[in-house]
């Protein structure tokens, strides 16, 4: 037994290496395909080659025969072994709502492509991949929509005949008078936005065992939720809570698409229940692409409204959200999530939002890093700026004009939201103390005089995060059947070393590192000698998860509050065993002392030792252990913010962009860890930069995915990337006792508007006036064509080009084969 | 099925010998046969690098390298790059520069970084940045890999 | 992703791999680096019975100068090509391939062999007019580029033929450039250009220029050529004859570009490639 040394504090806001990093650079992390569990079997899906069908048979006899097979179910054998249908969780009041049933294995009908049709499960990985190979499905193939506009028209084909309609739903908020507001403005612009459909694309594919032990399950899951997890899947599979274990191991990223309850999870749980074995499926690539949840693919209409000295008078906007063949957990509330930052970090006294959510034969949309939030920003921000070209105001100007200023927090908007903290002129000032536009504007100048099109682009974001006011956003609030509040449980061993057990689930955020800091300030302790456990439903309280930019903000916060309850006892420990008063006893360079006399002192060692082995001094009503559990619902939001500029340059020959510096300053309260909020936001901004300018999912008309590996879905490599410039204000949130806001979803957030505005300011010279993402080198050339087609911009450089068609036959290129060559 | 083949393979120093199927995948013997799950697979066609190892002292990745054609060969996975209980300088600098966060990609990516030093041990920001062209991180938007690499390379990191 | 189940055997001799190609049939593939067979058969898009093991006929591997040209063995890695800095233009293609991981693996000859006219080294080949040499059941022959590519994935080698080295004439006095346009480093080509520039004095003595995923096989832009080849060597007539870089060609679209762009990129490459190769 050592006795842990005692340090300082002030570990909060220290750039500390990470305590996760040894095993994870070493190979010593463990992730779900990284299990082997005695008598493992591995499951292969069985999956829809049709974007929408009738299902005539399934003949898996063949399969059954291979070696290494074990069994294949349909989702009629399966029919009893799933009481419930998947979650979606959203149920706004007043609001109708389409949901069709979600079943883990499809019952007679396929919806998308790639929707689970059987389930074979085998030996070996191997075995499984044959076997699957050999299940014929008979399918009748049915009319097919995938553009969620057209689905709205009449006479679309239906994705689910019994609603009669593809609307899912129509939700509204609106605050001021907007017809007023608009009438009375001197100017309006208006722009439809298409915000694409993308893909999350963690490294790590999922993964799922379920195992069965006596009466108990246990799931091993790739997933940012294991609580919500097990009370979801206890349902589907009509096992008492108690009953199911959930646990996330180390897990690969997830960018919200494992902020999800997946059919898979509930299959490797029901199978593993059949045959009394331990059952893995692991997602491959190709299938994370099909059936991981998608994200964004909303159409946007703005309207917005100002008067001519640029004053903002009122913002309307209709979306058009295409939520897929289905409504997974939180599909049909993405896209309403945005809302209280619709109106960006401006004042703007009338606001009108309506959603309409549509069914499409594609895979469901949900939560993808950002979520709602991403989208809003990108059409607010360029609306700002189409704005302020139409006004003929430098677009900087026009932002500090309608800047909520520092004062005026919080913030009431009229969409009855209340922003916590901001200084918006802050982040942008620092902005633009590292990014001269002066100097940037004569450069531009100089490399546009031999023909290097260089453009910027700015971005002053407000995202929202820190979910959730639990009273806000559920059942009575927003709509959502759920809280969402975050537990820690914090013990403290008799060496004076400590655990912290938070329902905050990461996947790599650095949990491990940022609430050891919290929790060793309060402690007394080394943070390396505190370990934080996550991720597992029979280890901690019940918590929430990761995601939403909440673990700090809500997660961090009850870490702090359970770390500080642990302090009050043991300053009465200590209060005893010193003969003083508890309110006498303070914490200085990191020990508990009379106050006032470092002589008279205790470390957190020597207490934790008398609090396990209560000395005789210790009264009575003092419990004995030193651990202490506590919840923390915010009562707000948090609101984090920043001023992003990117500088791109444009081969005007070829359509190619090419992002050549990228600053942000980003404002997420004071900091824990440094070092983790700069990574944060690089990631961020560089997953906002795939969006912009390389990453799109992709089906064509027949509902077919044509995006369905990293061939085609093309992820950013360093290649392609600068380095990103980050700096930071620090304004303190009142939401929380740490002051902090999320950041994980900020560089998301904020980016992709920078990116396509300096896009748009690189290409204006040559009369191009609007381009929708991802920028790719053939939009930006089609761009280019057609704004030398209405004789804008200098001379072309070539002479003599046909009209571009889409399609041409022959040979695609690479190992996806022949037979996807000419999709487009 | 098709007959097994035998392999020795020496597999971070250590002789390895297995009959495998012809068809399985060098990564799935690591993982699978030898237990060295360190090495994780990220895709299904060559783009993400997650299985990166070394193959005779070049970097491959080794979901498209069958383990047959691992016969006779050295393979260092990322469990065998430290020496001992002394971490590669890759793996410190990775550390010190927080150039991972959820370490599914970390470990082929520090493994292309080794080959890289191998071959050029002073590269430019630019060179650094092409080499790891064929890993994709999801994380780091790759900054803070290029400061370790060119940390671990003794260059000066970038802005 | 897994293949499905073959046969598997590692010949020590070229004869023995022609003789297990010849005798298994059709369905039989040979497997040298495999970072272009392997791809396709873990998406089940090839299924071959057996696969024969070339990667350990030693005598296939390497780079020589020889009799004024050069002579590159079939098992010669696209590393190795793009570290041979005296080959030039089939130097700077290879650095080009995919990543370092795949050029460490790659093979000139497996990528040759494949026929993918998205690759960059068939157009290398086609432009530098390099030849390679095939063994089969009746003996050896020599096939040139410009018979090497028939269609999409087909070569003129037979089942049981195996591709053993690769020609190349040395070009002294040649000059190059070489443009790869693809949307991530990583990519394959969407086009791809090679030039080579023979020049005379202050003109142009001769040109050649392979262009890549323009058609089902690696093509050459001859009108380009023509109108270039004899012309003064300067910026304007670069661009005239660039001009004509598309002529003739049949680009399949993609995800990524119309057969339109792909025109267009054709001669902006193709300029920029013969920019580089003059110096103009």
């Amino acid at each position: 037994m050592s006795t842990v040394e005692t340090p300082g504090t002030g570990y909060v806001g220290q750039a500390m290496k990470r305590k996760e990093d040894p095993r994870m650079i070493t190979g010593g992390a463990r992730y779900v395909d990284d299990i082997a569990l005695p008598g493992m079997l591995y499951a292969e899906i069985v999956r829809s080659p049709e974007a929408h069908a009738t299902i005539t048979s399934i003949d898996a006899s063949a399969a059954r025969e291979r070696p290494g097979v074990v069994a294949v179910f349909t989702g009629e054998d399966l029919a009893d072994d799933f009481p419930g249908p998947m979650a979606a969780v959203w149920h706004p009041p007043g609001v109708e709502m389409n949901t069709p049933p979600l079943w883990p294995l499809s019952r007679s009908q396929v919806k998308h492509v790639g929707e689970a049709v059987a389930v074979v499960v085998a030996d070996g990985r191997y075995a499984a991949a044959d076997a699957v190979e050999d299940v014929v499905v008979d399918y009748e193939p049915r009319p097919v929509v995938v553009d969620p506009e057209k689905a709205l028209q009449e006479g679309s084909p239906l994705v689910w005949d019994e609603f009669g309609t593809n609307r899912t739903h129509e939700w509204t908020v609106s605050g001021g008078d907007i017809e007023a507001a608009l009438a009375e403005a001197d100017v309006t612009v208006e722009q439809r936005f298409v915000n694409h459909r993308t893909a999350g694309a963690p490294i790590e594919p999922r993964g799922a065992i379920g195992e069965l032990r006596g009466d108990s399950l246990t799931l091993y899951s790739s997933t940012q939720i294991p609580h919500i997890a097990r009370f979801v899947l206890s349902g589907v599979l009509g096992v008492s809570e108690d009953k199911l274990r959930v646990i996330a191991p180390e897990v690969g990223g997830g960018f919200g698409t494992k902020l999800q309850v997946y059919p898979e999870e509930a299959l490797v749980l029901a199978l593993a229940k059949r045959l009394g074995r331990p059952v893995k499926w692991t997602e491959s690539r190709s299938e994370n692409m099909t059936t991981t949840h998608h994200g964004r693919d909303q159409v946007n209409y703005v309207t917005l409204g100002a008067k001519r000295d640029g004053t903002l008078t009122g913002l309307k906007v209709r979306t058009v959200a295409d939520l897929g063949a289905y409504q997974m957990l939180l599909t049909t509330f993405i896209p309403t999530l945005g809302f209280p930052v619709m109106g960006g970090a401006y004042k703007i006294p009338a606001i009108d939002i309506t959603i309409e959510g549509v069914f499409t034969n594609k895979f469901c949309t949900d939560a993808i890093r950002g979520a709602g939030r991403p989208e809003a920003t990108y059409w607010i921000e360029l609306t700002v700026d189409k704005l302020a070209r139409e006004l003929g105001m430098d677009p900087i100007d026009l932002r500090r004009k309608n800047f909520i200023p520092r004062e005026e927090f919080p913030y009431d908007t009229p969409l009855g939201i209340t922003y916590d903290s901001g200084d918006y002129h802050g982040t942008l000032d620092k902005l633009l103390e590292r990014f001269d536009v002066d100097a940037f504007r004569r450069e531009q100048a100089e490399l546009g005089g031999r023909g290097v099109y260089r453009g910027v682009g700015f971005s002053t974001y407000v995202e929202v995060c820190g979910l959730a006011p639990s009273r806000a956003v559920g059942p009575k609030g927003v709509g959502l059947h759920a809280a969402y509040w975050e537990s820690a449980m914090v013990r403290v061993h008799p060496t004076g070393s400590a655990t912290v057990f938070t329902g905050a689930s990461p996947h790599g955020q650095g949990h491990d590192t940022s609430f050891a800091q919290i929790a060793a300030d309060r402690l007394g302790v080394d943070p390396q000698n505190v370990d934080v456990i996550h991720g597992d439903t029979d280890q901690g309280p019940w918590g929430w998860g990761t995601y939403g930019s909440r673990a700090l903000a809500v997660g961090g916060e009850a870490v702090a509050r359970a770390a500080e309850k642990v302090q009050e006892k043991a300053k009465r420990i200590c209060a005893a065993l010193l003969e003083a008063a508890p309110e006498d006893i303070e914490m200085a360079d990191g020990k508990f002392q009379v106050r006032g006399s470092p002589d008279k002192s205790m470390t957190m060692a020597d207490i934790a030792g008398a609090a396990h082995i209560p000395p005789q001094e210790l009264p009575t009503d003092i419990e004995p252990g030193l651990e202490e559990t506590a919840f923390f619902d915010p009562e707000n939001f948090v609101y984090p913010f920043g001023a992003h500029a990117c500088v791109v340059d444009v081969d005007a020959e070829t359509g190619k962009v090419s992002v050549v510096r990228y600053v942000a300053v980003d404002d997420c309260g004071p900091a824990i860890n440094p070092k983790l909020i700069d990574g944060q936001i690089q990631g961020g901004v560089v997953h906002a930069i795939g969006q912009a300018l390389y990453e799109q999912v992709v089906y064509d008309s027949e509902g077919q995915l044509v995006t369905g590996t990293f061939v085609d879905y093309a992820l950013p490599t360093a290649a392609e990337l600068p380095g990103i410039e980050t700096d930071r204000t620090e304004t303190p949130s009142p939401v929380n006792s740490l002051g902090v806001k999320g950041v994980g979803e900020a560089g998301t957030i904020g980016a992709t508007p920078a990116v396509t505005a300096a896009v748009l300011d690189a290409l204006r010279p040559l009369g191009v006036e609007w381009l929708e993402m991802p920028l790719t080198p053939r939009r930006v050339w089609e761009a280019l064509k057609e704004a030398r087609g209405r004789g804008a911009g200098p001379p072309p450089t070539e002479q003599g080009q046909e009209v571009s068609e889409h399609g041409g036959g022959g040979a695609g290129s690479g190992p996806t084969g022949p037979e996807e060559a000419g999709a487009s | 099925m098709s007959a097994t083949v035998h392999v020795g393979v020496s597999v971070n120093g250590e002789r390895r010998e297995s009959d495998v199927e012809p068809r399985l995948l060098l990564v799935h013997y690591l993982r699978d046969v030898l237990g060295l799950t360190g090495t994780t697979v990220g895709c299904d066609t060559t783009n993400c690098g997650a299985c990166t190892v070394h193959l005779d002292g070049a970097a491959v990745k080794s979901c498209t390298v069958l383990a047959v054609q691992a016969d006779g060969a050295e393979v260092t996975t990322i469990e065998g790059l430290a020496s001992g209980s002394e971490l590669h300088p890759l793996q410190e600098a990775f550390w010190e520069h927080h150039g991972l966060q959820c370490g599914y990609c970390t470990p082929g990516m520090i493994m292309a970084a080794a080959d890289l030093l191998e071959r050029n041990s002073n590269p430019s920001e630019e060179e650094v940045r092409h080499a790891l062209d064929g890993n994709l991180c999801r994380c780091t938007g790759y900054h803070n890999i290029v400061e370790a690499v060119m940390a671990a390379a003794g260059r000066e990191v970038p802005a | 992703m897994i293949p499905a189940d073959f046969d598997y055997t590692k010949p020590a001799a070229v004869d023995e791999a022609v003789k297990a190609l010849a005798d298994a049939g059709e369905d039989a593939r040979l497997l040298a680096g495999g970072h272009s067979l392997l791809p396709l058969m873990k998406l089940r898009l090839a299924v071959p019975s057996l696969l024969v093991d070339i990667g350990g006929l030693e005598d296939l591997r390497g780079v020589e100068r020889e009799n004024g040209g050069w002579w590159i063995g079939a098992l010669t890695t696209h590393s190795t090509l793009q570290s041979t800095d005296e080959l030039g233009v089939v130097a700077r293609a290879a650095s080009l391939i995919a990543d370092q991981q795949v050029r460490n693996r790659g093979t000139i000859g497996g990528s040759l062999a494949h026929g993918d006219p998205a690759a960059d080294l068939p157009a290398v080949l086609l432009a530098c007019g390099g030849e390679v040499t095939a063994r089969g059941p009746g003996g050896e022959r020599t096939i040139p580029a410009s018979d090497l590519f028939q269609d999409y994935l087909t070569t003129a080698l037979a089942p049981d033929e195996v591709l053993t080295e690769v020609r190349l004439p040395a070009l002294d006095g040649w000059s190059w450039g070489y443009e790869k346009f693809n949307r991530r480093s990583e990519d394959w080509a969407m086009v791809g250009v090679c030039a080579l520039v023979k020049a005379s004095g202050e003109s142009c003595e001769d040109v050649r220029i392979g262009l890549t995923h323009m058609g089902s096989v690696p093509l050459r832009a001859s009108a380009a050529e023509e109108a270039l080849r004899g012309q003064p060597l300067d910026a304007e007539h670069v661009s005239q004859a660039a001009e004509q870089a598309a002529e003739g060609t049949n680009p399949p679209g993609d995800i990524n570009a119309t057969p339109d762009y792909k025109r267009h990129l054709a001669r902006v490459l193709t300029r920029r490639a013969l920019q580089q190769a003059a110096g103009v």
